[in-house]
């Protein structure tokens, strides 16, 4: 086994933009990919992450399958990162919260425009919605989080430059934002 | 000899009948606040002023500077307190940045930054709050409200109108509207009054100005609250 440093990531209530985000650290990348290796992320398509040191987070917690994502993240990750507005507050997705699901579900499915064939999706492989959007660390405990919408790729690499070179990491007043 | 009091250390000069607040704005010495504004009477709700005065927490907006006073205010502990007020007032409301007009230019946005918050630790509320959009020229946003009563002393002292109002309590507290149908539109409000203005959230916002100040050219972008507040307030202090 290599020595390097083990990240995974994923993207729960998310809208992945916190991956791209990441992904523009641009040629920093070849850098990080000198000690940094990726376990289960979209990055790498490895469906289950083992012992690693860095989990990333992208997304608040709106169904169940994202519940078991984030559990599953939390028992292998030694570090667990909330990344962006959504991990941290719900974003966007907890703007549902004030409407009941079933109205959601009514508007999205049934009375909205365009809809033809009106019916739920009720698939058993589709994971069943939560009442409400949670942010993740109503959920497990999270060790750090990198607030932003998204969060620049400079709040990226400053974070995992710190945590690699074993600094606490801390974001300066320029890199703080939420949006 | 005029009399003095210490903030961290430093001598700063006060007048009879001037709060901590007044004393420290006026030497330059910034004390976080989001209810407190120079021109309107002290409200001493959001206790984001709290300081230590001769080893007591004290609000620094409503408190008289008495002679000899020794205040700490920029300690990490208090700084740490206000940070967790902070995140209260974030998880109490619903203050989804990236969806609100004031984003950037957002006083409980820049003080939250100044204070360095990354999270808002506390179980969200997510209370349901209306918007009143009914005004032609004025909107209001409860979801953002910080009930720092800014808007009703505005109107009361300044406009001589009296459109808003606090009315229930704790959990039930909310901003209401002086009309007979409780909606904007049906007040004798206008953009030119003070309590338009005067809101350091998003709550209230005039129609079709939203997002006009690029990205890095808002205020809080690269300037911290404490020198965008002094710049204001220490000169309107002066007048
Ligand atoms: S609407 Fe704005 S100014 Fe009025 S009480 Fe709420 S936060 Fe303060
Ligand atoms: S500024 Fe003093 S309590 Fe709000």
């Amino acid at each position: 086994m290599s020595n390097k440093i083990r990240v995974a990531t994923t993207s729960l209530a998310g809208c992945f933009g916190c991956h791209m985000s990441f992904l523009d650290i641009d040629e920093r990348m070849l850098q990080l990919a000198q000690v940094v290796e990726f376990d289960r992320s979209p990055i790498t398509d490895i469906e289950h992450c083992t012992n690693c040191d860095i989990g990333l987070i992208e997304g608040g917690v709106c169904n169940s399958e994202n519940v078991h994502v984030l559990r599953e993240f939390r028992k292998n990750c030694k570090i667990l990162v909330a990344v962006g507005a959504c991990a941290i507050n719900g974003g966007l997705p907890a703007m549902r919260n004030f409407i009941p699901l079933e109205d959601c579900l009514r508007e999205a499915y049934f009375d909205g425009i365009g809809v033809e064939n009106a019916q739920v999706p009720n698939d058993p492989e589709l994971p069943l919605l939560l009442d409400k959007v949670h942010p993740i660390h109503e959920v497990v405990k999270i060790d750090y989080f990198l607030p932003g919408c998204p969060p620049s790729a400079d709040v990226f690499w400053k974070f995992l430059t710190d945590l690699i070179e074993g600094r606490e990491p801390s974001l300066p007043y320029e890199l703080v934002h939420y949006d | 000899m005029s009399k003095t009091i210490t903030i961290d250390g430093q001598v700063v000069p006060f007048e009879d009948g001037q709060t901590i607040m007044d004393a420290a704005t006026a030497a330059g010495v910034y004390i976080p606040h989001l209810c407190h504004h120079p021109e309107y009477t002290p409200h001493g709700s959001c206790k984001l002023c709290t300081v230590k005065v001769n080893g007591r927490n004290c609000s620094a907006c409503t408190f008289p500077a008495l002679e000899g006073q020794e205040v700490l205010n920029d300690t990490p502990d208090l700084n740490a307190d206000r940070q967790k007020i902070t995140q209260m007032l974030f998880v109490e409301g619903n203050h989804f940045c990236p969806s609100c007009e004031k984003t950037g230019n957002c006083q409980l946005q820049g003080l939250a930054y100044h204070l360095n918050m990354l999270d808002n630790h506390f179980p969200h509320f997510y209370a349901t709050r209306q918007v009143d959009a009914s005004h032609p020229e004025v909107m209001i946003d409860h979801n953002r409200c910080i009930f720092c009563t800014l808007c009703v002393r505005a109107s009361h002292e300044t406009d001589g109108k009296d459109v808003f109002g606090i009315s229930g309590r704790g959990l039930n507290k909310h901003l209401i509207i002086n009309s007979p149908s409780g909606e904007l539109k049906d007040t004798d409000i206008s953009i030119d009054d003070a309590a338009v203005h005067i809101c350091p959230t998003g709550a209230i916002l005039i129609k079709r100005t939203g997002y006009q100040i690029p990205i890095g050219q808002r205020i809080y972008d690269h300037q911290q609250i404490d020198q965008v507040s002094l710049a204001r307030e220490h000169h309107q202090d002066e007048q």
